[in-house]
């Protein structure tokens, strides 16, 4: 059976985590190499590095650190954050990303969705998106300029994937960061308008927020940063609570 | 000792196979002529994406491909590799695949997302695959696919997505994987590892 995926979410800025971690036990709690490698003993079905880095030296020194993370990591690895041509994705891609994810240069210029599902084949492109409600509806937020008009995010999520994505990543701007649950009514919105995986991210706080977004949600995976980042609940314990609630879970790692 | 080669069709994340045979103790190299495949230990057909991109196996590597099966040099296909290994598939029906496995890919079907994917389980239908030797029951696996081999004489473990599926096939020392094991945890290298033991054993008995 088809399990639901949990993702854990690394920001990452001149190739170092940015956010604060307290695992016990890590020599280096701002090594993503590290932090990698503790995810993936407690169970993590995949990782996202979003590279953060505001100049070329730190871009140049995240791709450093995806080599290093990939080369002791044997799960699918997304690289997202500052994806903007072929060229970027190429770099991502040599030093060891499995998946690119792309948001406001797919926004700008949505022929590089089919360009890199062409080059890599659709399974490694993500697309991004950030949404937030207006009124009854979900909009599209876009950090950068853009040339599309496409606003609705469930408009926007059929043609990303008609376009040749191959998961779409829905970040619910309203619930990023309060750590009070998942948006589930925009997951589902965007989950049954696509017929490509969808992962919810933003607002996890609690296991049964997790239970809900897989639920209500319709969600393929879920991501999460902090959550796991601060280890209060370890992924492994996560996911047996959502077992015992019926949703399949990938139990032996 | 010959080492693992890994062909370079130009379809597939060489990177990552190469990476997860060091892991496992392997010497693997990435073979980008065909020649390089005379006297290896063991071929790796890896592959990501469409079909048709294993048109770029020409007439030249299938020779050697075959003549490495020929001399029962141990050989496995990955993802779009394995499906290569089939008579063809109806997402490129003007590609042949080698045809090592009679039968074609077919699209999955039914009222699932497609493409499949994400960790599945892998159900072995015989405890006698070497790839498999130690891979337990319930073990899941990273598949990233939209067209499968159906559930053929040879296929030694299956996956259910609306449809079962061959996960795995194999015949004498021809092996295929949907699944990627370079991405699929403990369960994956220790199926390279498998891989790679029988590398080992089919070089020079001393």
């Amino acid at each position: 059976m088809l399990t639901k995926r949990l993702i854990a979410c690394l920001d990452v800025r001149s190739g170092r985590v940015v956010k604060g971690v307290n695992f016990t036990g890590l020599r280096d709690a701002g090594d993503p190499a590290e932090l990698a490698a503790r995810y993936n003993r407690d169970g993590i079905d995949e990782l996202v590095v979003l590279d953060i880095s505001a100049t070329l030296e730190g871009r140049r020194a995240t791709l450093e650190t995806i080599a290093a993370v990939s080369r002791t990591l044997f799960i699918p690895l997304t690289v997202g954050g500052g994806i903007r041509s072929i060229d970027d994705a190429r770099a991502v891609v040599d030093a060891g990303a499995d998946k690119i994810a792309i948001n406001s240069a797919a926004l700008a210029d949505p022929p590089l969705i089919t360009q890199l599902a062409q080059l890599y084949g659709s399974q490694a492109v993500v697309v991004s998106i950030d949404a937030r409600r207006r009124g009854d509806r979900f909009e599209v937020l876009s950090r950068g300029a853009t040339a599309h008009g496409c606003a609705d995010a469930i408009a926007w999520a059929r043609e990303a994937e008609s376009r040749g994505a191959g998961e779409i990543l829905l970040t619910s701007i309203d619930s990023d960061g309060t750590r009070a649950g998942f948006d589930c009514d925009l997951t589902a919105a965007v989950s049954a308008a696509v017929n490509i995986p969808v992962i919810a991210s933003g607002g996890a706080g609690e296991p049964a927020h997790f239970a809900e977004v897989f639920g209500r949600g319709r969600a393929d995976a879920a991501l999460a940063a902090s959550v796991f980042h601060y280890a209060e609940r370890s992924v492994g314990d996560l996911k047996h609570f959502l077992a015992a609630r019926g949703i399949p879970m990938r139990l032996n790692w | 000792m010959p080492s693992i080669q890994i062909v370079d069709y130009g379809a597939g994340n060489l990177a990552s196979v190469l990476k997860a045979f060091a892991a496992v103790g392997a010497d693997a190299r990435i073979a980008t002529a065909p020649n390089a495949l005379d006297g290896a230990g063991a071929v790796v057909v890896p592959g990501v994406g469409h079909f048709a991109a294993t048109g770029t196996l020409g007439d030249a590597w299938r020779a050697s491909i075959r003549a490495a099966i020929a001399v029962r040099t141990p050989l496995l296909g990955i993802c779009l590799g394995m499906q290569w290994l089939m008579s063809g598939s109806d997402e490129a029906p003007d590609t042949a695949g080698l045809g090592v496995f009679s039968g074609r890919c077919t699209r999955l079907s039914g009222s699932l997302k497609v493409p499949h994917v994400g960790w599945n389980t892998i159900d072995a239908r015989t405890d006698s695959c070497a790839l498999l030797d130690g891979i337990g029951a319930g073990a899941a696996a990273y598949f990233t696919h939209t067209y499968a081999v159906p559930v053929i004489a040879e296929a030694t473990a299956t996956t259910t997505y609306g449809q079962t599926f061959a996960a795995v096939i194999a015949s004498d020392r021809v092996f295929g994987a949907q699944f990627h094991p370079e991405k699929s945890g403990s369960a994956g290298l220790r199926l390279l590892a498998n891989f790679a033991r029988l590398a080992r054993t089919s070089s020079s008995p001393c």
